[in-house]
């Protein structure tokens, strides 16, 4: 509501208002445009893998060769490592999925897919993104300060990160907190815009059950994170002046409590893994539909399982904590709970294999990676099941099996879902198709490797192996040259697997300038995206569509297309 | 050249943009106040001990500053009904008036804080302080939020312009003085 | 909006003030049981009040009163599942020494001992 502009009457629906030739300064840098926004959130959130990616390089080195100097890096020391883990992960989450998987897809999907101009609140929309840029400096800012960057994991767990003395970090812990303290602020600017924009503002005829699948999973998963972020927010305050003023919020000397901070951060961080899941699962549904060339099975059924999924993912939060000494009687609990989430995400795995089944499936680069999503996926939730229960927890916790399980749910959410989502709206987006043939090449090479990387880590895992340590040559009975071996060849597939990324990177810069020309409609796909030219102009359509049917009547019988535009009167 | 979007002049809820994003606001509102008090009932539940600390706190000073904000929010709700009888000027008048509700408030706030800290009462003295200086200083900045974005709203209303926001500043005052209502028993009377 | 007619905001208003009055007067009986009713129930009645009749939630979309409502069962719900680790000093297998010195200590030393009166 930071608007100014004088209130003028409700513009007719048909024609725009003309936009002179923008200047390049507020076409690309200042834009107002959402897709120029989301634009922002996508090169952004691919330089931040870049730089996540070269981390985990750079401490997978550590790990399989340890005290060698890494090319790039140089010698890994202790402090680096705590910051290069701490950072990855931070980075990976906060980031990567966040940005790419809901502002960026977000942006750019949701005023097409729902047929209208833009967002309601463009200039709202702009300062997300610069305070979420602003975010990104400032974590910038904390690896050039004295002391470094924070080490102390990206869950921050006090005490080692409320007082410096521990952390050895003064200046960059809470620089760090105060980057993610920005970026949360980002996200519920952007969520708000995102969720009216989604409730008020669908075309005509467009009712809650012909909104796109995808459209209710990035708006579900910004209501789970505005409703889960609060306590962290009051929480970042409260680490933030245990770290400068020196108060006692989390000093159990001081009348405060640790564990709370687990609480706080937990509340929103196991709803978290649902903000970003959820997107990327809507973003599976609509590949899948469209390249099964069928009728998504069961539309309402996933619907309510990512409303059950979303109300359930609130009281799941304490499975992180099982040895952290919470209450025994409150474990027993989240265990049930924790179990039980497992089957609404199982129903809906259900539903887009029975999708597939009759379909005439095309197998396009897109399709790949949203049928790679729901197989590597599953193996994610599967070892999550033995993590869940408070018994085995205490057995795994802390140990590589956690870390691979945590891989397999996010590795295929914020990766394999983004080359999924690129892949199908790049030629939205740019006006450009790309090249199959080094999309399949960058697939294999992509998907091979990764389980190359993490099924060694599952067995490192179950050897005992503990997160967080630096050099293992300290321990010497995971210092046996079987285990070793394990830990290179996960390193040298994570070297493969960053080599076939580049691949995408050629393929994309190519492609952006040399591609073929994307017809409006190249996938014969019906949600209303496809109905605007490649890449739809300031406005989107030329004239604001209706909307007569839902968005899945693929090889509807009687008809000669087997696809029917959602906008489409006949 | 600024227009709006053809989308925020839609409302397929019926209800209209900008009351819908204020709501949605005050949600997320609720549940970083909620966060925050609720680490604090545990705390104070957990520890009998802050009674003595809370017993320093000044009860009358925090049941004045409870009537400016009720009274500030009644001149706002009457603003509101000013705009939508289409009396932009009055609505501005009694927006100046919440304005001035607000600045009370804030400066008997840091009268209040001033004398305390001369007192060594200061935010790192107990966590029970802690608490009371964050919680109160959280709802200190919404206040200032408030009062600030009332200042753009009066003065386009004193035109007859953008007559709705006043109804959207108005809601999100009501808010802040619901925040202090509780914030009130639980910082100045529970002994 | 249609038109509704409106509360007398005034009169809401002096019952507000009222309940104002009563809470802080109430502690003053010295009975714990007065002070937690006149002090809590109280300010729910008020910040119904003020819901209700300031922010019209009486004539507002259904869903926007349960979509407030929610954001605050789950603020219960965050309690419930914090406040027995937090709360309690010992559990089955811990406790938390430091947290009873602490609470040893800050009875007696009411400002920390640095304060001038």
């Amino acid at each position: 509501m930071a608007e100014t502009v004088p209130s003028h009457p409700p513009a007719p629906e048909e024609g725009h208002p003309h936009h002179e030739e923008m200047s390049f300064w507020s076409k690309y840098i200042f834009p107002l445009d959402h897709k120029m926004i989301g634009m922002q959130y996508l090169f952004t959130g691919i330089a931040m893998a870049m730089v996540g990616g070269f981390f985990a390089y750079t401490f997978r080195m550590q790990l399989a060769f340890p005290g060698i100097e890494v090319p790039g890096w140089g010698l890994v020391s202790p402090a680096d490592y705590n910051a290069l883990v701490t950072n990855h992960g931070a980075i990976m989450i906060f980031w990567v999925a966040m940005p790419v998987l809901i502002a960026a897809f977000g942006n750019f999907l949701i005023p097409l897919m729902i047929g209208c101009d833009d967002m309601v609140f463009p200039r709202i929309n702009r300062l997300s993104y610069q305070i979420f840029f602003l975010s990104v400096l400032v974590l910038i800012a904390s690896f050039l300060v004295e002391g470094g960057a924070f080490g102390g994991a990206w869950t921050a767990y006090p005490p080692l990160s409320a007082k410096a003395e521990y952390s050895l970090t003064p200046l960059g812990s809470s620089l760090w907190l105060l980057a993610v303290a920005l970026e949360f602020v980002a996200f519920l600017l952007g969520g708000i815009n995102f969720i009216t924009t989604a409730m008020n503002s669908r075309a005509p005829g467009m009712k809650m059950y012909d909104i796109p699948i995808v459209v209710w999973m990035i708006v579900l998963a910004s209501i789970m994170f505005m409703l889960s972020v609060g306590p962290l927010v009051a929480g970042a305050v409260m680490l933030f002046f245990d770290q400068q003023l020196g108060t006692g919020f989390f000093d159990p000397a001081r009348g405060g409590d640790p564990v709370l901070w687990q609480h706080l951060f937990w509340f929103f961080g196991h709803p978290e893994v649902y903000v970003v899941l959820l997107p990327a699962m809507g973003i599976v549904a609509e590949i899948i539909t469209v390249f099964a060339r069928k009728k998504l099975f069961a539309y309402k059924t996933v619907l309510y399982t990512a409303f059950g999924t979303g109300i359930l993912s609130f009281t799941v939060w304490a499975h992180h904590q099982f040895v952290a000494g919470i209450d025994p009687r409150m474990a027993h609990i989240f265990t049930i709970t924790t179990l039980l989430i497992s089957v609404p995400i199982a129903e809906m795995c259900f539903v887009y294999i029975a999708t597939l089944y009759g379909g005439s499936i095309r197998l396009t680069t897109p399709m790949l990676w949203a049928l790679a999503f729901i197989a590597e996926f599953l193996i994610g939730g599967v070892t999550g099941i033995f993590l869940g229960a408070s018994g085995a927890d205490i057995y795994f916790h802390d140990s590589y099996f956690v870390l691979a399980h945590f891989h397999y749910t996010f590795f295929p959410i914020a990766i394999i879902g983004f080359y999924a989502g690129i892949t199908y709206w790049f030629p939205k987006m740019f006006g450009r198709m790309l090249d199959d043939r080094l999309g399949k090449i960058h697939f294999w090479g992509t998907i091979i490797p990764f389980n190359g990387i993490f099924l060694p880590l599952f067995i490192l895992g179950l050897a005992g192996q503990h997160r967080r340590i630096y050099n293992y040559e300290h321990f010497p009975e995971l210092a046996t040259p079987e285990l070793q071996a394990l830990r290179v060849l996960a390193t040298v597939s994570l070297l493969v697997m960053l080599g076939f990324q580049l691949v995408f990177l050629v393929n994309f810069v190519r492609s952006l300038r040399r591609g073929e020309k994307a017809p409006q409609n190249p996938w014969k796909a019906n949600t209303l995206e496809w109905q605007a030219p490649s890449p739809p102009p300031h406005g989107n359509f030329a004239t604001l569509p209706t909307v007569y049917r839902g968005p899945y009547e693929y090889s509807v019988p009687g008809r000669a297309e087997d696809y029917w535009p959602q906008n489409a009167p006949e | 050249m600024s227009s709006r979007p053809i989308a925020t002049t839609r409302s397929a809820t019926e209800i209209p943009t900008g009351k819908l994003a204020v709501w949605w606001l005050l949600g997320s509102e609720i549940v970083i106040f909620g966060g925050l008090l609720a680490s604090y009932i545990m705390y104070r539940l957990a520890h009998d001990a802050w009674h003595a600390q809370a017993a320093a706190t000044n009860t009358w000073i925090g049941a004045f500053n409870t009537l400016v904000l009720l009274t500030s929010s009644l001149t706002a709700v009457l603003a509101h009904q000013a705009a939508e009888e289409g009396n932009g000027p009055k609505a501005a008048k009694l927006l100046w008036a919440t304005i001035g509700g607000a600045a009370t408030f804030l400066i008997v706030k840091a009268f209040e804080w001033t004398m305390e800290i001369r007192h060594g009462y200061t935010i790192t003295a107990d966590t029970f302080w802690s608490f009371y200086y964050t919680a109160a200083g959280l709802h200190a900045a919404h206040v200032l939020a408030g009062a600030v974005v009332m200042v753009f709203v009066a003065r386009s209303a004193a035109r007859n312009q953008e007559l709705h926001r006043v109804e959207l500043a108005g809601i999100y005052w009501h808010f802040v003085d619901i925040v202090w209502i509780f914030l009130f028993p639980l910082l100045y009377i529970a002994k | 909006m249609s038109e509704h007619h409106h509360p007398n905001y005034v009169k809401i208003w002096a019952i507000l003030v009222g309940l104002l009055v009563v809470s802080v007067l109430g502690p003053m009986l010295g009975i714990q049981i007065v002070t937690l009713i006149t002090a809590f129930g109280i300010a729910v009645v008020k910040a119904y009040l003020v819901a209700k009749n300031f922010m019209h939630l009486n004539i507002e979309k259904r869903y926007i009163v349960y979509m407030l409502t929610t954001c605050l069962v789950f603020m219960f719900l965050f309690f419930a599942g914090t406040a027995p680790d937090v709360m309690e000093a010992e559990g089955s297998n811990w406790e938390k020494p430091s947290f009873e010195l602490y609470d040893e200590a800050a009875s007696h030393t009411v400002g920390h001992g640095t304060a001038h009166h």
